[in-house]
């Protein structure tokens, strides 16, 4: 039988804010446990929640990048239940009136095709702490730094069939999220988490398959390597008689397996109910019109102008507008030295090559956009040629030189074109090399062309590179046929 | 709306409480009794009505984000039952 | 001294006529001789108090006092209070020291007041006899075998007998009126939003609200202009401008509509208490006022959907009462779910209990319509009763409980302890502000009128009342057990 994917996928985009959603705690990755867990964080009685106000922009910033409805009026609910990193016992989140509703997203396939995954809704609530399970005396340690950081949880449609597609709606969100600046999108500290909920049903059938939820993957390659164990399991669990149960899974990145997380599924009640201590958040069109006209260029149109404006192809186009980082890191390289080609073929030729050597992001980068731009400029000029441009692009990296101008200078690679110069350096080269005059002298014609390459690279290492190639080449040819 | 004991049972264990067989069934009684009391709102034709959560019709205001608090873990947690190395101390929880 | 009012101490401190220290001493002494019988105190801070004390008196010398400073006060343990015990009434919280102070714990001190402890409670405010708390039943100052109301029955005790000239209490569904109405003193509720809720414990987070109570409404109005007043710590805080509420004390009440709700004289009220009632209001036509009859039809909705709103708030406010960073833990748990189920069931009491699975089972799926959503519903129709009345009356006038203080242990049914609360809690579900004066005794025990007005009214409901409190001396009288203790 062939069998159809369906997935729909819940990410947790934790925002960017300073403080918490709820607190004045601050929310940066790292610190002490529990030294940013303040009263409200910690459910201290008597404590009560304020909103952040730039939560609730950031929630909207998002909704306007995915065309999405924001609610005049959004509504924070209490999710009940108990657990040993929630202090409150109740979770403060959106059940009945989300921030934004209906949405959508445009994805790209491998085959440079789009497709349209719509978004279900997009509510604000708090993150939980950590549970630490290292041996602590036998129990389990609870730091509650992380509660409280505002969280934007992203819910799907169940639109997309396979897991490349679930990546590349994945891949889509964080580039928005991170365009917008509205979070880190660093899904290595728990920036960005996924839930994915994964189906599958006999092609043609139209009603869906039982689901089963994975919770918290937490990569792009997990997300891909869940959703294909996880297919292929209820794949062979329907194929063999069994059925699909609907329950929360875990996958284990060890085994590249997803497991059920509990034997018994214990129904949950989570009895939402309006959060008594929040008052209905109420926003007005001048305020989303304010948003509106701050929202930066987001990766989908800068893709189309890399291409239409800048005459890119698609690929260089999808590649250098995926994050926001490397999109503006090329535009200034554009901007500086004006041939979008070059800063194209760069960003992600050499520099792309350095940066993952080393396993850096394009943020820490050791050469400036600037710096790249004014080295092109100076291949563009032809002050000097490109195998020189790649020493100054290897000592720039090094931190050799302040820029492209000071290391051409340092290093004498200045492209030599005067004439007389290189005439005078091919003439040196032909009298030194008696054996190989002979030689080319003596053969046929037709492979003379090939025997040119070492007088070339004779005169090249005697400029040190500096000597322009082509220029090189001609005068080599005129003069050694001269001597024919 | 009639209240049975697994009815409260149910509602114990999502409040997380511990009752005992005796307290289950005095609770039976009283929670029917208070519910019986609660049952004349289903008298009362509210269609059309709105619910109402909060006394005023005030709406949310917005705090600016910034940072105001400051490490405070010591004296938080000098009312904490079990801590070690800042951190609160439960039952091993297993996942 | 004791049977001075606050307004009365102001004016003898300013005077010269004793100190601070010397005013606090004398109550310290009056709670050590009395309150072993009264048992209206949870934690006595006499060191606190005296140093507190002395710093005022230091700052009257410097010309830096104002005009509650060095009054004592007494405080709900309802309130957090910085580095003394905040016990809400619960073994839950028996050992939990709070580190921070309450919004209306901060105001009260930059006022220079001065804090004498914290007084005993209905276990989490919920009751309405004092009899639900960890710390033991309080007595009734004017007969000591009757209850003194609650669930601030240990702060309208501690004012009724002297030991105290004011107190700070919290009203959800009557707990400052009630029991201000069976000690026989003066108890306002403000409008919800018009306090800070912050740093105080929640019962029922859309309803509670904190209030003075003291001898006079004069005492209530210099205490409000303390307490009252926007705090961006507290969402449902109400950001609107502050009245002084003294300077309409003496405005004169000719012309004042008074409505009775014909609700709040039906079936089940006492006689003694109608006739009581009925008397005041008689006082305040000869003040000009005048008097028409009014409905209130979905008041005896307001019981039942109280009793679905405030559980369900409730049993969520309470989840985080779970023995893991503050509070009472259980020895030894096996695991995280017997550490949550052993804490909680040792460390809550039998009411708090009930009206947890109450919130709980009616916050459940498939019950949760039926239940809440009809109550909140039923919450706006009652809500919008009280607006449609004050559109045509300024203050409504009834009785603020059905009976004078009921015998200790008489109330053995929950639901017949609920349905005393009957006059006082609709004015929660509508977010009114609502005062209880004395106005007289029904067999030695205090009766209480209950005056209500609409949002934000609190500085007319204070004028109405002390207008009454000019023509009568109800609220000046003192039991027995003040003078045998004096």
């Amino acid at each position: 039988m062939q069998w159809e994917t369906v997935i729909g996928l819940e990410v947790h985009v934790q925002l960017a804010t300073r403080s918490k959603i709820f607190s004045g705690a601050s929310t940066a990755f790292g610190a002490e446990p529990n030294t940013q867990a303040c009263a409200v964080d910690l459910g201290l009685p008597g404590t009560l929640p304020v909103l952040n106000e730039q939560a609730v922009a950031m929630a909207v910033q998002f909704g306007l990048a995915v065309h999405a409805d924001i609610a005049e009026v959004s509504v924070f609910d209490r999710k009940n239940y108990f657990y040993a990193d929630l202090p409150k016992g109740y979770q403060t989140s959106q059940m009945y009136h989300p921030i934004v509703g209906p949405g959508d997203v445009d994805i790209t396939l491998d085959d440079d095709t789009t497709k349209r995954i719509r978004i279900h809704h997009a509510h604000l609530e708090e993150d939980a702490g950590k549970s630490l399970h290292e041996d602590f005396l036998g129990m389990t340690g609870i730091d509650l730094n992380r509660a409280g950081t505002p969280l934007l949880e992203i819910v799907s449609e169940p639109d997309m069939r396979s897991a490349k597609e679930a990546v590349a709606y994945l891949k889509a969100i964080h580039a928005i999220v991170t365009y917008l600046g509205i979070s880190d999108g660093n899904m290595a500290e728990g920036s960005m988490r996924c839930d994915v909920n994964v189906s599958v049903r006999p092609k043609g059938q139209e009603a869906f398959g039982t689901r089963a939820e994975i919770k918290n993957v937490n990569s792009f390659r997990f997300v891909e390597r869940a959703i294909a164990f996880e297919v292929e399991r209820q794949i062979e669990l329907i194929e063999d008689g069994g059925t699909v149960v609907q329950e929360t899974r875990l996958f284990d990145p060890e085994r590249d397996e997803t497991r059920s997380m509990r034997t018994k599924e214990e129904a949950n009640d989570y009895r939402y109910f309006p959060c008594p201590d929040l008052l209905p958040v109420v926003l007005d069109e001048a305020y989303l019109d304010h948003l509106r006209s701050q929202l930066p260029e987001l990766p989908a149109d800068k893709r189309e102008r890399f291409q239409s404006e800048l005459g890119l192809s698609a690929y260089d186009a999808a590649v250098l507008s995926a994050s926001r980082e490397m999109a503006e890191f090329f535009e200034e390289v554009h901007h500086v030295c004006g041939d979008a080609k070059q800063a194209a073929n760069w960003v992600q030729g050499e520099l792309s090559g350095a940066l993952n050597r080393e396993n850096l992001s394009i943020n820490n980068s050791p050469i400036s956009a600037r710096q790249l731009g004014d080295l092109l400029s100076r291949v563009i000029d032809g002050t000097i040629n490109g195998k020189a441009a790649k020493q100054v692009f290897q000592a720039l990296w090094n931190g050799q030189g302040e820029n492209a101008d000071a290391i051409i200078e340092a290093k004498g690679l200045k492209q030599v074109t005067d004439t007389g110069a290189i005439e005078a350096m091919i003439d040196q080269v032909i009298t030194e090399s008696p054996a190989q005059v002979a030689q080319y002298r003596d053969a046929e014609p037709e492979k003379r062309g090939k025997m040119i390459g070492y007088f070339v690279g004779q005169v090249m290492k005697a400029s040190r590179g500096t000597a322009n190639p082509q220029q090189v080449n001609g005068v080599l040819i005129a003069k050694l046929d001269a001597l024919l | 709306m009639a209240l049975e004991e697994s009815h409260v049972r149910r509602a114990a264990h999502l409040a997380r409480l511990a009752v005992s067989d005796d307290q289950a069934t005095g609770f039976v009684d009283d929670l029917s009794r208070i519910l019986d009391m609660v049952d004349q709102l289903q008298s009362i034709d509210t269609e059309g009505v709105s619910p109402l959560s909060h006394p005023l019709d005030a709406t949310q205001r917005l705090r600016a984000d910034e940072v105001t608090e400051t490490n405070q873990r010591d004296a938080f947690q000098r009312c904490a039952p079990a801590v070690e190395n800042g951190l609160y101390l439960v039952p091993r929880v297993v996942e | 001294m004791h049977d001075k009012t606050l307004t009365q101490l102001a004016t003898a401190l300013k005077s010269g006529e004793f100190s601070s220290r010397e005013l606090t001493s004398h109550y310290l002494q009056k709670i050590e001789k009395a309150d072993g019988t009264l048992n209206s105190f949870i934690t006595v801070t006499g060191e606190q108090a005296l140093n507190q004390a002395e710093e005022a008196d230091k700052a009257r010398a410097a010309g830096n006092a104002g005009l509650l400073t060095g009054i004592p006060l007494a405080l709900k343990d309802i309130f957090c209070t910085r580095d003394v015990k905040t016990s809400c009434g619960s073994k839950m919280l028996d050992n939990f020291i709070a580190p921070y102070d309450a919004t209306v714990v901060e105001k009260l001190n930059a006022a220079g007041t001065i804090s004498l402890g914290k007084t005993n409670m209905d276990e989490f405010a919920m009751g309405s006899s004092n009899e639900n708390s960890h710390y033991g039943a309080v007595k009734n100052p004017w007969d000591l075998t009757a209850v003194p109301g609650g669930s601030s029955g240990g702060s309208a005790a501690a004012v009724a007998a002297g030991l105290v000239p004011a107190a700070m209490g919290t009203d959800t569904g009557g707990s400052i009126r009630q029991p201000a109405a069976f000690c026989g003193i003066t108890g306002l509720k403000p409008t919800y939003g018009r306090v800070s809720r912050y740093g105080i414990i929640a019962y029922a987070s859309s309803l509670d609200q904190a209030g003075p109570m003291a001898r006079s409404a004069e005492d209530c109005a210099h205490l409000m202009n303390v307490i009252a007043g926007h705090d961006v710590r507290d969402s449902t805080s109400v950001a609107r401008g502050v009245p002084d509420y003294t300077e309409t004390l003496n405005a004169p009440l000719s012309g004042l509509k008074i409505g009775l709700p014909k609700e709040y004289f039906g079936d089940g009220l006492d006689p003694e208490v109608e006739k009581a009632v009925r008397d005041a209001v008689k006082v305040y036509e000869s003040l000009g006022a005048t008097v028409r009859e009014v409905s209130l039809p979905h008041t005896h909705y307001a019981i039942p959907a109280y009793y679905v709103i405030a559980p369900a708030e409730a049993s969520s406010n309470l989840s985080r009462y779970d023995g893991v960073r503050f509070g009472h833990r259980c020895k030894d748990p096996v695991d995280l779910i017997d550490l949550y189920k052993r804490s909680r069931a040792e460390g809550f009491g039998e009411e708090v209990k009930r009206r947890i699975l109450i919130g709980t089972h009616t916050l459940s799926e498939g019950f949760f319509d039926a239940y809440y959503t009809k109550a909140q519903k039923v919450r706006r129709l009652i809500r919008q009763d009280f607006l449609d009345v004050f559109e045509d009356v300024d203050v409504l006038m009834g009785p603020a409980s059905p009976t004078p203080a009921f015998d200790l242990g008489a109330k053995k049914d929950p639901v017949s302890m609920y349905l005393q609360d009957i006059y006082t809690i609709a004015v929660n579900l509508a977010g009114i502000p609502g005062i209880s004066v004395p106005a007289g005794f029904a067999g030695g025990r205090p009766i209480g009128l209950q005056i209500l007005g609409t949002h934000f009214a609190e500085a007319q409901l204070l004028n109405v009342a002390h207008q009454y409190q000019q023509a009568t001396d109800w609220h000046l009288q003192l039991p027995a057990f003040a003078e045998e203790n004096a």
